[in-house]
């Protein structure tokens, strides 16, 4: 069963077509990046995976369930990290995460999954400071603790490391790249090009809604005979921009 | 140059629609008021319309008689009171005054004789009470009238009684209840805490929860975690519930301290209260548990309506200016049925009072007590199936696009037209 199949999926906002027909599949047991220029439709597209927007046409599958007629069990089975998201500051890092974890389950469960939540914010004894007074850092942290503590069987990541300095960066890449043990997928999002070739097993490149590029980082440097996933990124958009 | 350039900046900011549009709506709601109580005030330096019942029809009742049809309007004469009470109701006076038999008989024989003051109130609003004041003026004149009489007759009295030749006893008729020695200012005045705390306590208790509840939307939106708790596995339905009995629990909270401490100042205005009980005006359980449930309903009503209008918030700052919308429902009709009744306000004024849900709690318990079921029953239904709506509007809002991205703005719609355009 794929993790993900989206299958000619658009959105318009008004006039502005954020999303112009995009298909793509995510296998059990892999990271999926999702790369381009601001603007290209990659929030937009996680989001409405993530049952957040709806589409204006198309099929979004998650796990065999349809984002659109079956919200409710992809909630269950997904996690989503937004790109810029906060956390409620009156709360200590640890009540957030035990009113997170109270959402998909009780009793020990809430418990474990808490625990799992802690070890992966790995904030020592600030877990129990109000969220107000963490760094930024700190918070997103937190965050990816939040979104992976649930054991999801997709997690769906904006940006994860944002706002990470190098070390902390490097320990949560590891975190997600365990995550997907157990056939758990990830879809994720990212400006960082040596995060997507370090991360992902297969990448897609979107410019204006489309997507214009696919297969797996040795793939593309070999196609692209770059060094590197950026002078890919650099070669593919600069010909997307010309031939659109 | 700087400076002006500072200036231009802080008025074109501070100076939106967002914060103009309360402060002429507000003037707009103060003018309203004034001619409502202008309106009052004419009412009392009219000349006051009564009903006359003389059933001694001896020679200082017609002093009475005449000197009351010279300083009042006099829609009823008559000898039967029934008739009378009748008459005068119907001709919009606000008292009947009774002459009983022997009146002359017994100031002459050395006794003060006694008025029957048959008051006819229509309202219980703190204005209402008003238009009792005139009538005061009439006895008086009236008493002069007598002493005059009596001195000029040399009737050999005890000079107490030529001064004082009458003596009064109230009957006030209210809402169909006849309540026997008490003028309408004591009943106003018992009344007082009802007509000023009930209204502001539920317009407090709307305005503290509301701002709650908006509030929580503005800080979803700029603490940036209204996306992930849209992802959480919970219907948007208990989101919607989940914030509303939440904030009704803190703005119930809130408006309890606040009520306390106003009502220890309003005891202080409680001197001569009676004892409505004793008048069959006490509330019983069923009367009570309505009072409850049309509370509830109306903080419900308003807190789903804050709940699509915190949709709109981007911030905390802009939720804040939302609130504008709620304070207005819930300060129009406190102000209106602090001093004035639903029954003796205009049929507009009727109408807009019926449609806010919030007016209906602050007039329960005056209806209540004077056996007014319809207008509660209707206004539970009333605002029952609002709240229905409102709450179905703010779920329909959690599942669409509309809280992340604020809706279609409006060149997209133009454009939209454009191209629909052939």
């Amino acid at each position: 069963m794929q993790a993900v199949e989206v299958r000619d999926l658009r959105k318009d906002y008004g006039a502005q077509k954020a999303v112009q027909g995009i298909s793509f599949g995510v296998r059990e047991g892999e990271i999926f990046g999702l790369i381009g220029p601001n603007g290209a439709g990659k929030t937009t597209t996680l989001r409405i995976v993530s049952t957040l927007l709806s589409m204006t046409s198309g099929s979004v599958r998650v796990f065999g369930h349809d984002v659109a007629t079956e919200s409710d069990a992809v909630r269950r089975i997904l996690s989503y990290l937004p790109e810029e998201a906060g956390a409620y500051r009156n709360l200590t890092g640890r009540a957030y995460l035990e009113f997170i974890a109270r959402f998909f389950g009780n009793g020990e469960k809430v418990k474990d999954m808490v625990e799992r939540g802690v070890e992966i914010a790995d904030l020592g004894e600030r877990i129990n400071d109000k969220i107000s007074t963490l760094s930024k850092g700190m918070t997103r942290r937190l965050l990816v603790g939040r979104a992976l503590m649930t054991d999801p069987k997709l997690a769906v990541l904006d940006e994860p490391t944002s706002g990470l300095d190098v070390i902390n960066a490097r320990e949560i890449r590891g975190i997600i790249r365990n995550s997907t043990k157990g056939g758990r997928a990830v879809l994720l999002s990212s400006h960082n090009m040596l995060e997507v070739e370090l991360l992902c097993d297969r990448i897609a490149l979107i410019h204006e809604g489309r997507i214009v590029e696919a297969g797996s980082p040795a793939e593309l440097k070999g196609k692209y005979a770059a060094g590197n996933i950026e002078d890919v990124f650099a070669e593919v958009v600069k010909w997307a921009s010309a031939t659109s | 140059m700087g400076i002006r350039n500072i200036i231009g900046k802080e008025v074109r900011e501070l100076l939106t629609p967002q914060t103009l549009i309360p402060i002429v709506i507000v003037a707009v709601i103060f003018a309203m008021m004034g001619g409502v109580i202008g309106d009052i005030g004419e009412e009392v330096t009219q000349r006051p319309v009564i009903g006359v019942v003389d059933q001694d029809e001896g020679e200082l009742s017609q002093i009475a008689g005449s000197v009351l049809g010279a300083a009042a309007r006099v829609v009823h004469s008559g000898t039967d009171v029934a008739e009378g009470l009748r008459r005068t109701e119907e001709g919009g006076g606000v008292a009947l005054l009774v002459f009983p038999p022997e009146f002359s008989e017994r100031i002459l024989g050395g006794e003060p004789g006694t008025i029957e003051i048959h008051w006819i109130m229509r309202g219980l609003g703190m204005m209402d009470s008003i238009s009792s004041a005139p009538v005061e003026g009439l006895i008086l004149a009236v008493n002069n009238a007598l002493t005059v009489a009596l001195i000029e007759g040399n009737v050999p009295l005890n000079p107490e009684v030529i001064l004082h030749p009458t003596t009064r006893s109230d009957t006030t008729l209210v809402k169909g209840k006849t309540i026997s020695g008490v003028p309408p200012s004591a009943i106003a005045n018992t009344l007082m805490s009802q007509s000023i705390m009930i209204p502001l306590l539920v317009m407090m208790l709307m305005m503290m929860a509301g701002s709650t509840v908006i509030s929580s939307m503005g800080l979803e939106k700029e603490n940036k975690t209204l996306e992930t708790l849209l992802t959480m596995p919970v219907s948007r339905g208990s989101i919607v519930t989940g914030k509303i009995v939440g904030s009704a629990a803190v703005g119930l909270v809130m408006a309890l301290i606040y009520m306390l401490g106003f009502s220890f100042y309003m005891r202080s205005f409680q001197m001569g209260a009676i004892d409505l009980g004793q008048y069959g005006l006490a509330l019983g359980v069923l009367d009570y548990l309505l009072v409850g449930v049309s509370l509830f309903l109306a903080l419900l009503a308003g807190l789903a309506l804050c709940i699509v209008l915190g949709t709109f918030a981007r911030d905390y700052r802009s939720a804040q200016t939302l609130l504008f919308p709620i304070t207005a429902m819930a300060m129009i009709p406190m102000f209106l049925i602090m001093f004035k009744d639903f029954a003796t306000v205009s049929l507009g004024l009727q109408a807009i009072l019926f449609l806010i849900p919030f007016s209906h709690p602050m007039m329960a318990m005056r209806a209540l007590m004077f056996d007014e079921y319809p207008l509660v029953l209707g206004g539970i239904a009333y605002s029952a199936v609002f709240s229905a709506v409102v709450i179905a509007m703010a779920v329909r809002i959690f599942k669409s696009d509309r809280l992340l991205t604020g809706g279609t703005p409006r060149r997209q719609r133009a454009a939209r037209a454009r191209r629909r355009t052939p």
